[in-house]
C-alpha cells in the first residue's frame, strides 16, 4: 500500500505549541475546530495550503514539549497522512501511534517544500517523485503496528478488552 | 548484571528481568489527567466500553491550567471533570489546590512506583523514586480502565554530581545547563539518572526541579536514589512509611556517564524559543525585562519565593511580578513565614495556586514584543499566550533580581 501527496517542510523542535497553540485550549473539547488551527504558530498558511493526503515533513525532535494528544488528531484530523522526521519526541510518538496517525523516522534532509513523494508502508521506503530519489525506514515493531492497524490503542482495547487478550 | 534505577522499579513491577529497548505491560500506582488533557481522557475513556475504573482511588483529576476557569468552555471542561469523578469515583482537586506535579509529591509518590500522568512534566516525581512519566489521553484513559500502559524499557544516562551550588546558584541552573549539555533531545527515548556525592547537597525542591526539566531534553523521566533526603521529606508529608531504600546497582550499566561539579555551575538562562538555547546570565547584558513571574511546577516552591524575598525585602521592582505558589499548602506555608508581605510589598501580583499564565491562557499573558523571565520549564514560541511574546527561562534568585533592577540580571550582583 503506498500513499501519494505533498510535502509540508518543517524545521528541528516543532513542539506541541506550535502545532495547536495553548491559546486555543478553550477549543479542545471540539477537534475538528481545533484542527483549523494545526500548525499555526509554525506555518499560519498551512492550512489554506495543505491538501487530504499530504505529509509533514520535519527534522528532529518533531512533537516536543507537551503531552497534550489534541496535537497529533488535530494533524489527523486536517488531513495529513502521516508525519516524517529524523526523530520524534516521545510523547508525541506514542500519542500518533496510540490514535492511529502513522509516524515515519526517516533521513529527511533533501525533502523540499512541495515535493510530490510516495510512502510505502509495508516496505519500509519513501520515494521523492519530484527529486528521484528513495529513502528507507525501519519499521515499528510489530505490537504497535498492531495498535496502528487497529486504528489506535482505543479500538484495539475495544477489540480485546485488555492488552493480552 | 547490576540494575539501574529504571531496570529496578521496572523489574520489581512485574517480577520479571525487564530488557532495555523491549515493550512490556506494566502496572500503575497512580494515574492522572489535568483539566486540559482530561476531558479528552474521560472521552476516551467512556468509548472503551469499560463501566468501572481500575482503582478509582489511585485515579486523579487536577483543576490546574485554567483555573479559576477564565472563559465558559473551561468553566464546562471543569464540570465534566467534576460528574466524572462523582459518578466513578476518581478523587479531584479542586481550583486553588495547586499544579498537579506538586500535589502528586506532597501527596501521592512514593519510592519505587509507576505514575503516569496525562501531562509532560509527569516526570517531577522521579525525584521521589518513582517511575513517573507523561503520557496522552487515550493512554491515560486506558491505564484508567485496566490499571495498565505498554512502555519500552529505556536506558539510562547517568549523571554524577560533585560538590555543591554556590551561594545564589540554584537547581535550575544546574538543569537548564544539563539541557544545554545535552540539547533538546539529547536524552529522547533514555532516562537521566543523577548520582553522586552532590546529591545530599540538594534537598526535595532542588530534586523536584531538576526532575521535572528532565523532559525538556526529552527524557521519559528523571530519577534520584532514595535516600535521607527523601525519607525525611516522606515523613514530613506524612507517609514516612512509604520509604524504601532505593538505589541502583553500583555495577548497573549506563548508556553514558556525565559529571558534573556543581560548583562550576553559573546562573544560566534559556533564550526564545527553545530551552537548550542557554547562556550564563552574565553573557546576557542589557536585556531590558517587561514582566518577571515565579511561580510553576518548576519553581513555584517556598524555597524559591524564600530566596525571591531575601533579594527583594524592602525594595521595589522595575518590571511586572507575577507570583504563583505552586499548591495550597506552599501559598499557607509562605503566609506563615511571611513571604507575601514582602513580595506585595515590593510590588508583585500574587495569583492562585496553579500553572498561572506558563501555559499561555490567563493571568500574564504576554503583549506583542514583550519580554517576560520566568521561572518556569518552558520558552517555545506562543507559549505564554502570544507568539509575538519573547521568553526567557532562568532560576527564581536570577528572576527576583531581574523584577529589581528591570533588566536580565545576575543575582550574585545585588
Amino acid at each position: 500500500m503506498a500513499w501519494r501527496g505533498k510535502v509540508h517542510k518543517f524545521g528541528d523542535n516543532i513542539s506541541t505549541d506550535l502545532i495547536i497553540p495553548g491559546r486555543y485550549f478553550h477549543l479542545r473539547g471540539n477537534l475538528s475546530e481545533l484542527a483549523k488551527h494545526v500548525m499555526e504558530d509554525a506555518d499560519p498558511d498551512f492550512v489554506k495550503k495543505m491538501r487530504k493526503g499530504d505529509f509533514i515533513v520535519a527534522g528532529e525532535n518533531f512533537g516536543c514539549g507537551s503531552s497534550r494528544e489534541h496535537a497529533p488528531w488535530v494533524i489527523k484530523i486536517a488531513g495529513v497522512r502521516a508525519v516524517l522526521a529524523k526523530s520524534f519526541a516521545r510523547i508525541f510518538f506514542r500519542n500518533a501511534i496510540n490514535i492511529g496517525l502513522p509516524l515515519i523516522e526517516c533521513d529527511t534532509e533533501n525533502f523540499k517544500e512541495g515535493d510530490e513523494i510516495e510512502v510505502d508502508i509495508e516496505r519500509g521506503e519513501v520515494r521523492n517523485i519530484t527529486r528521484d530519489f528513495k529513502v528507507a525506514f525501519t519499521q515499528l515493531p510489530p505490537f504497535l503496528r498492531e495498535i496502528l492497524n487497529a486504528g489506535g490503542l482505543k479500538e484495539y482495547i475495544r477489540r480485546k478488552k485488555d492488552f493480552e487478550g | 548484571m547490576g540494575k539501574t534505577l529504571t531496570e529496578k522499579i521496572l523489574s520489581q513491577k512485574i517480577q520479571e528481568e525487564v530488557e532495555i529497548g523491549r515493550i512490556y505491560i506494566f502496572p500503575v500506582d497512580w494515574v492522572f489527567a489535568q483539566d486540559g488533557t482530561g476531558p479528552l481522557a474521560i472521552k476516551v475513556f467512556e468509548e472503551l466500553g469499560i463501566s468501572l475504573l481500575s482503582s478509582p482511588s489511585r485515579t486523579l483529576f487536577f483543576l490546574d491550567h485554567a483555573s479559576p476557569p477564565p472563559r465558559s468552555e473551561l468553566a464546562n471542561s471543569h464540570h465534566l471533570i467534576r460528574k466524572f469523578g462523582e459518578k466513578f469515583g476518581a478523587k479531584i482537586y479542586e481550583e486553588g489546590e495547586g499544579i498537579c506535579h506538586q500535589l502528586m509529591v506532597e501527596n501521592h509518590a512514593s519510592p519505587g512506583e509507576i505514575i503516569v500522568g496525562a501531562d509532560s512534566h509527569t516526570c517531577t516525581s522521579g525525584a521521589l523514586t518513582a517511575f513517573a512519566t507523561g503520557m496522552g489521553s487515550t493512554d491515560i484513559a486506558v491505564a484508567m480502565a485496566l490499571g495498565k500502559v505498554w512502555m519500552k524499557v529505556p536506558p539510562s544516562i547517568k549523571i554524577i554530581l560533585k560538590n555543591s551550588l554556590n551561594n545564589r546558584v540554584m537547581a535550575k541552573d544546574l538543569i537548564l545547563h544539563i539541557i544545554g549539555a545535552l540539547g533538546a533531545n539529547g536524552a529522547t527515548y533514555r532516562v537521566l539518572e543523577f548520582a553522586g556525592e552532590g546529591l545530599k547537597a540538594l534537598n526535595m525542591d532542588d530534586r523536584f526541579t531538576i526532575a521535572n526539566m528532565c523532559v525538556e531534553a526529552g527524557a521519559k523521566t528523571g530519577l534520584f536514589p532514595a535516600d535521607e533526603v527523601t525519607k525525611e521529606f516522606l515523613e514530613k508529608m506524612g507517609r514516612g512509611e512509604k520509604y524504601i531504600y532505593l538505589f541502583p546497582d553500583e555495577n548497573a550499566v549506563y548508556e553514558r556517564e556525565i559529571i558534573m561539579d556543581l560548583s562550576e555551575i553559573e546562573p544560566m538562562v534559556a533564550l526564545p524559543h527553545s530551552v537548550d538555547n542557554v547562556r550564563k546570565v552574565k553573557e546576557v547584558k542589557g536585556l531590558k525585562v517587561d514582566q518577571v513571574f515565579i511561580g510553576t511546577c518548576t519553581g513555584g516552591r517556598l524555597s524559591d519565593f524564600k530566596i525571591a524575598c531575601e533579594i527583594l525585602k524592602g525594595k521595589k521592582v522595575k518590571s511586572r511580578l507575577i507570583i504563583g505558589p505552586a499548591s495550597r499548602r506552599v501559598f499557607l506555608e509562605g503566609m506563615k513565614e511571611g513571604v507575601w508581605e514582602i513580595l506585595v510589598e515590593a510590588g508583585g501580583v500574587i495569583i492562585p495556586p496553579g500553572c498561572g499564565p506558563c501555559v499561555g491562557i490567563h493571568q500574564g499573558v504576554l503583549a506583542d514584543g514583550e519580554v517576560c523571565v520566568s521561572s518556569a520549564n518552558r520558552n517555545f514560541r506562543g507559549r505564554m499566550g502570544n507568539p509575538q511574546g519573547l521568553i526567557y527561562l532562568a532560576s527564581p534568585a536570577t528572576c527576583a533580581a531581574t523584577a529589581l533592577t528591570g533588566y536580565l540580571t545576575d543575582p550574585r550582583e545585588v
